[in-house]
């Protein structure tokens, strides 16, 4: 009994760790898609973001300095993004499949000389008394700011959408580009900031994961989170609590399966490793399956090229 | 001279669009306290008009003055500062926003939405036009979605209200209130710029009138010294031919049986059918009436075949029961439709009109052969359609989107009708279509059920029902009244009923609620 409580401890804290890049990345995917951009390009932007962070940590030794040039290098990339889809009024769906592909490259060029090089850990929270707690200690008062950083995200999205104006604005531009514009509100503009926060966020998720979760820094280290992230916000039916739930079931499966491949199961380990991202589309798409509730939170403008003259 | 400054003064404004000059040095002058109509068909330039005085869009050339002092309407909030507001005809509302957060969207100062939601209720108990601030817009009829936009203006105090049709999904009763609140705005110094294409609306409501056509002002009038019909060939400059009331023949078989049909729906805010009714015979237009939002939609649903019905027999389309089949399976046995929505429902706006016309004519006309689409076929059918009712398009691959409502809606029901159809069941077949495409449409309604069709004709408008239909039924709360002959009743009458004053009242409380 002792002995399966005294691993539950860890895998608690080592699930709300890999739900982590998860959380911020498809957070601010959310905020832009709630705006009606969709940008398939968040591998892109978390790759770069960790290159980039991991870059600046190691050669100022500040993990701070290095959070802040993450995010700064995915709003970079957002950027981009915005100045091809919204400006020039390039297809959303090919402009963001092409950022991924050009932050895959990209972070791989300038993480050359960074292969390898180890990094010092991100200080985590101590609470004498509390961290000490049997099985929940570590993973609710034991981790690093990042962590509780991107939990704090979850009702900070939420309420900036729903209890504030601007979120008001934001939902309304996103669900009916036209009626906002003909209201005066500046749909380019309020759409390019979104997307600059998406970016941002990624860039935190791909800095999470070079300076704090592995931490060093390989090509392709997000593994494919960026596009679960893309899924989540879908499966999600758009709202900021799903995400959450949606991100610790990825995290928990992540985390399950490592634990049954180091007990030597004779499953390949390949299927194991394939598990949390099955696990999580596949629960996500039975969880929305309400109509009702997709028609009423996707936002109806979503991908649309806006031209305010039209 | 002493006369108060104009509220509103436009000189030479030009505004174009790539290929067409959509206003030509247009003049209009408004004063304080009046009621002003501004007439002209579809593509006359009058959205274009009233959306540079909103500063959604900006004029190429030209002055406008407000209140004596040249000024520049940056944008709507501009407007909105200056005391402008708008009704607009295509609402600008957000279907999965709620009716207090769409009307905060709209006020520059909304204050906390509590207070606001307290306002809403205030005004629109105020000026009879009842609202839930917490509904969610895609819930609502086209009427109720019509109450926000007008309670959004009058929230923000106007000095000039412009208001693009709309009445034209109002009761006769509440237009009669919806007047009354305007003329007591008029009183009060507020200005009404007022778009319609209800002449008569007109000539009750309106001081003065401006006539636009082809992007020019033709003329100005008072229109209560005008007939309809004058004020009407003003607009489109040449004669109108109205379509005539021919008798009715015999009427014939019944083509559409409805029996005893309920609905049940998983929305909440759905109005469920309650043990509706009525038959369509050969030969004859039955007219169905009713303010939006009372069971419309879901008789238009269960009728095309959109909504299965639990009893097949509830609906029989010649005389076969048809309640558990499709929209193509019903067509194949006779009916045609047309829905109240052009775009998205009647045409998928991004396509070309023969790929439309192709989407409802493939199954009578042959224009698919072994699986694979007769594009030339579909393209003469569409010329077909165009030629046949004078659609005003740049030929058939233009996009749908691209037509004016009005011609739009002549291709959809142009359509439908080529297909020789045994029973036509057609929603609001003119809502917002100009004096002269709803003329040529009426006039194809009534030819199609003289020559043996069965027609049927959902609509808001009470005079176009008086125009079209043999018979009248009014729609109430999901129940469905008897039908009179068109010509034993009268406006008043049908009014009442969409009041929900049936003979046989069905529940007292639902009359106590509508009142």
């Amino acid at each position: 009994m002792s002995a399966e409580l005294a691993l539950l401890g860890p895998i608690l804290a080592a699930m709300l760790a890999a739900a982590t890049p998860l959380l911020f990345a498809a957070l601010g995917e959310l905020v832009v898609e709630k705006s009606g951009v969709l940008n398939l390009g968040v591998e892109g932007m978390m790759l770069v973001g960790a290159v980039c962070g991991f870059a600046v940590a190691v050669q100022t030794g500040s993990s701070t300095a290095g959070f802040v040039a993450g995010a700064a290098a995915g709003a970079g990339m957002a950027a981009l993004f915005g100045v091809l889809t919204l400006l020039l009024l390039a297809n959303q769906v090919a402009t963001g499949l092409a950022l991924t592909l050009f932050g895959v490259g990209l972070s791989a060029l300038i993480g050359q000389g960074f292969v390898g090089i180890p990094i010092a850990d991100v200080p985590e929270l101590y609470i004498p008394g509390l961290t000490d707690l049997p099985v929940i200690g570590k993973a609710l008062f034991g981790q690093d700011a990042l962590v509780y950083l991107a939990l704090a995200a979850v009702p900070a999205v939420h309420w900036f959408l729903y209890a504030t104006r601007k979120g008001l604005i934001l939902r309304a531009v996103g669900e009916n580009h036209a009626a906002a514009h003909a209201l005066g509100y500046k749909v380019i503009r309020i759409r390019f900031l979104a997307v600059l926060f998406g970016g941002a966020m990624s860039g935190m998720a791909g800095a999470y994961l070079s300076l704090d979760y592995t931490p060093m820094w390989a090509e392709g280290i997000s593994a494919g989170r960026g596009w679960i992230a893309l899924a989540l916000v879908v499966f999600a039916t758009w709202k900021p609590g799903r995400v959450l739930l949606g991100a610790w079931l990825f995290g928990g499966v992540t985390i399950a399966q490592l634990h049954v491949q180091g007990l030597g199961i004779d499953i390949p380990s390949q299927l194991l490793s394939m598990l949390p991202y099955l696990a999580t589309v596949i629960v996500l798409v039975v969880i929305s399956r309400d109509v009702a509730r997709i028609r009423l939170n996707a936002p109806a403008s979503l991908g649309k090229v806006f031209h305010p003259d039209a | 001279m002493s006369s108060p400054p104009h509220r509103l003064e436009l000189r030479g404004i030009t505004k174009r669009f790539p290929g067409c000059l959509a206003n030509d040095q247009v003049d209009l002058v408004l004063r304080p306290g009046e009621i002003h109509a501004l007439l002209g068909e579809n593509g006359a330039g009058k959205s274009t008009l009233v959306k540079i005085i909103y500063g959604v869009l900006h004029a190429d050339a030209g002055q406008i003055r407000w209140n004596g002092h040249d000024t520049h309407i940056p944008d709507p909030a501009g407007a909105r500062r200056l005391g402008i507001g708008m009704v607009f005809q295509h609402f600008s509302l957000f279907d999965t926003l709620t009716v207090a957060e769409n009307i905060s969207l709209g006020l520059d100062q909304p204050g906390p939405m509590d207070a606001l939601s307290a306002r809403i209720a205030e005004v629109s108990e105020r000026y009879g036009l009842s609202l839930d601030p917490r509904r969610h817009v895609h819930n609502l009829s086209v009427g109720e979605r019509q109450r926000v936009e007008i309670v959004r203006c009058l929230l923000q105090d106007p000095k000039l209200l412009i208001m693009d049709e709309p009445t034209s999904v109002l009761t006769p009763q509440e237009a009669t209130r919806l007047f009354e609140t305007l003329r007591r705005l008029a009183a009060e110094g507020c200005t009404i710029l007022y778009i319609s294409h209800k002449l008569e609306e007109i000539r009750a409501l309106c001081d003065t009138a401006t006539v636009l056509r082809g992007g020019r002002v033709v003329g100005s009038c008072d229109p209560r010294k005008e007939t309809a019909r004058s004020l009407a060939e003003m607009m489109i400059g040449t004669e109108l031919s109205t379509p005539e009331r021919l008798p009715q023949g015999e009427a014939g078989a019944a083509k559409l049986q409805v029996r005893h049909l309920s609905t049940t729906s998983d929305n909440p805010f759905a109005t469920n059918l309650k043990d509706v009714s009525f038959e369509v015979r050969a030969g004859e237009i039955l007219g169905i009436a009713g303010v939006a939002g009372n069971g419309q939609a879901e008789l238009m649903a269960a009728l095309s075949g959109e909504a299965l019905v639990p009893d097949p027999a509830s609906v029989a389309i010649e005389g076969r029961p048809a309640g558990h089949l499709g929209p193509r399976e019903r067509r194949l046995l006779g009916l045609a439709f047309v829905p109240e929505e052009r775009l998205g429902r009647g045409a998928v706006p991004e396509l070309s009109l023969s790929e439309n016309a192709l989407l409802s004519g493939y199954a009578r006309e042959p224009l698919v052969r072994s699986g694979l689409v007769h594009f030339g076929r579909a393209r003469s059918y569409a010329e077909r359609i165009i030629g046949a009712f004078n659609v005003v398009t740049h030929g058939h691959r233009a996009e749908a989107r691209s037509l004016s409502g009005g011609n739009l809606q002549k291709f959809i029901i142009g359509r439908e009708i080529l297909q020789k159809p045994r029973l036509l069941v057609v929603g609001q077949p003119t809502w917002g279509v100009d004096a002269g495409a709803a003329a040529a449409i009426h006039r194809a309604l009534i030819d199609l059920a003289r020559s043996g069709a069965a027609v049927l004709v959902i609509s808001q408008d009470l005079d176009e029902l008086f125009v079209l239909s043999d018979r009248i039924a009014v729609l109430f709360h999901g129940h469905l009244s008897e039908s009179r002959p068109t010509h034993h009743t009268s406006v008043e009458e049908i009014g009442l009923l969409m009041g929900g004053l049936f003979n046989h009242p069905p529940d007292e409380d639902e009359v106590d609620r509508a009142v």
